[in-house]
């Protein structure tokens, strides 16, 4: 890991768990002596509004203050920003994109004109949230379905992470459900 | 040495205030630096602090309390930023005239109107001659090391002062970056417990007046006094510098140099932006350009003989201001670097960018845009303008 450095933008809407999401996974990723980032993009906060969020994972200092520009994966927790947005807007030749629809791969990767070069992958956060946390909540199989694409953690050192913090603030039945909205993100995450 | 942990800039304030444990805070909250006071006020619910905090009707009232609590005799902190900096301004004042030690964090925000809550320094630069001590944090990290360390420079027997820590709006108060803390008993050790030197109000064996009328008998002395006690403040703040730099590994001064000793062209800029325009430092290093930065950390009292000592080599120097001085004046940083330059007999061409007002996206693009001009402007190049807006829409 020798001076890598991992981009990640994040696209949703104000209310799902967005900005959260990309903190969780900033700080599962510290272990390892890993430098990380998590900051939103701040404007008037309003629910379903269109938001970014970014990370920045290296394995040196990070001094770059700014939002990520060329993310080497983007995060997408709302697909209808597909029809609103450009998601793959800097994105290099070598770049993954995880899209929480319950859409195939292969029909995303034609939306959104991604390169043949360049990754897609599809989840459904959304159901799974539901099955698991009771409620829409796609940010949580989304840390799942990025920390398998990644490549940068393992399953249990999130979960474990998780349950470590999130241990303090919520009930075992909200941990529990989380826990398996991760694994189930972790899991069923397609690619094509 | 503590673990590397994810924190907010604001975070970082209040983690250090936790360890100073003042007596008193008096405050009021603004975007973005709420969050320094709502974390604060977390340690003094759960008693981790013995801090008594008031929470007044305005920011001017909050300074006058911690004026109040200052001169009294207990160590006070607070935290603001933009219209509520503004708003104390007739405090700070106060505060810096009857030498009150009054720490106090600012999420450097933009002044209104327009309504604007993001990062710029117009906040600071507004308060810069109010006789207080500034400094200025790139990071998260240097939020924790500058906090802990106001205390000791504020509070130094030789001072007296109150000191303004200032860190980028959003950009830093509300990122979370990877950090160190100390651990606490060796914070703790490092601040130390207060230590009243000057008779306080409190003190009634020794009954003191505070904020006496000086008309024009004396009045021209007390300014020249405070000219002479913000001089010695150099020295203590490189003193505590490296006396922090032994428990921390982390070493400051008056301010940081980033691969300028043999620059030919470098970029002098506060704050979060450093760090950006030190990856483009060594881009354009590694393309073999002596490029190199000066990141002012003291920014009042200002080190005018250091900073030109610092710069005196280099042929082309851009200063970045996060705030500016409209019609055909230069930003503040950028008078203040020519002052510190005036002296010299062969002066660097200077010239001025004014960037990143209003939370406006500091990129790396911009620094290799002023880069590029100054590798012209060493060849021997024009100046076109002396002072430009860079990142702005036309």
């Amino acid at each position: 890991m020798a001076d890598s450095l991992v981009e990640i933008r994040w696209h949703g809407r104000g209310g799902q768990g967005t900005v959260t999401a990309a903190k969780v996974f900033a700080d599962a990723c510290l272990s390892g002596g890993r430098y990380t980032q998590a900051f939103p993009e701040y404007g008037p906060e309003r629910a379903g509004a269109p938001l970014k969020a970014y990370n920045r994972i290296g394995s040196k200092q990070l001094r770059l203050h700014c939002p990520v520009t060329k993310p080497n994966i983007v995060s997408v927790v709302d697909a209808t920003l597909l029809d609103a947005i450009d998601i793959t807007d800097g994105a290099p030749d070598d770049a993954s994109f995880i899209i929480n629809t319950s859409k195939e791969p292969k029909e995303i990767r034609a939306k959104i004109k991604a390169k043949s070069t360049q990754k897609v992958f599809t989840i459904d956060a959304t159901t799974i949230s539901v099955d698991t946390i009771g409620r829409v909540m796609p940010n949580t199989p989304m840390v799942g379905a990025l920390t398998k694409v990644s490549g940068l953690l393992s399953l249990e050192h999130v979960l474990e992470d998780m349950t470590k913090s999130f241990g303090k603030k919520f009930s075992q039945k909200i941990i529990d459900g989380n826990i398996q909205a991760v694994t189930r993100g972790f899991g069923e995450v397609k690619e094509g | 040495m503590g673990k590397k942990i994810g924190i907010t800039g604001n975070e970082a304030i209040a983690n250090a205030m936790r360890i100073a444990n003042p007596d008193v805070c008096g405050a009021f909250p603004i975007t973005p630096a709420t969050e320094i006071m709502q974390r604060f006020c977390t340690f003094v619910s759960n008693g981790e602090v013995k801090t008594e905090t008031v929470l007044a009707e305005s920011e001017h009232s909050a300074m006058s309390a911690c004026i109040g609590a200052s001169a009294a005799g207990g160590r006070v902190a607070t935290a603001t930023a933009a219209q509520g900096l503004a708003l104390m301004w007739e405090m700070l004042f106060i505060a810096s005239g009857l030498r009150l030690p009054i720490v106090m964090g600012v999420a450097n925000r933009a002044l209104s109107a327009p309504l604007n809550i993001h990062g710029d320094h117009s906040d600071g630069m507004g308060a810069r001659d109010c006789g207080w001590i500034h400094l200025y944090c790139e990071d998260a990290q240097e939020g924790y090391d500058n906090m802990l360390q106001a205390f000791r420079i504020g509070e130094h027997k030789d001072l007296r002062l109150p000191v303004m820590v200032g860190i980028d709006g959003f950009i830093t108060s509300h990122s979370i970056q990877t950090a160190e803390y100390l651990d606490d008993d060796v914070a703790r050790k490092f601040v130390g417990e207060y230590q009243q030197t000057l008779p306080a109000l409190l003190d009634i064996k020794n009954p003191v007046s505070m904020g006496a009328l000086i008309l024009t008998d004396y009045y021209h002395e007390y300014r020249k006094a405070h000219e002479q006690v913000m001089m010695r403040v150099f020295k203590v703040v490189e003193d505590i510098g490296k006396e922090f730099e032994k428990i921390s590994g982390r070493p400051y001064g008056l301010f940081e140099s980033y691969r300028l000793e043999d620059a030919e062209v470098a970029i002098v800029v506060m704050s979060s932006a450093a760090g950006t325009t030190k990856e483009v430092v060594d881009e354009y290093r590694a393309k073999g350009i002596k490029a190199g930065l000066l990141k002012p950390r003291l920014y009042r009292p200002f080190p005018y003989t250091q900073i030109a000592e610092a710069l005196k080599h280099v042929k082309a120097i851009a200063v970045l201001d996060r705030a500016d001085c409209w019609g055909g004046s230069y930003g503040p940083l950028f008078t203040d670097i020519t002052g510190a330059l005036y002296g010299l007999d062969k002066k660097p061409v200077l010239i001025n960018k004014i960037y990143g007002l209003g939370g406006r996206d500091y990129m790396p693009d911009q620094a290799e845009y002023t880069f590029n001009e100054l590798i012209d402007l060493a060849k021997g190049g024009k100046v076109k303008a002396v002072k430009e807006y860079i990142g702005v829409r036309e």
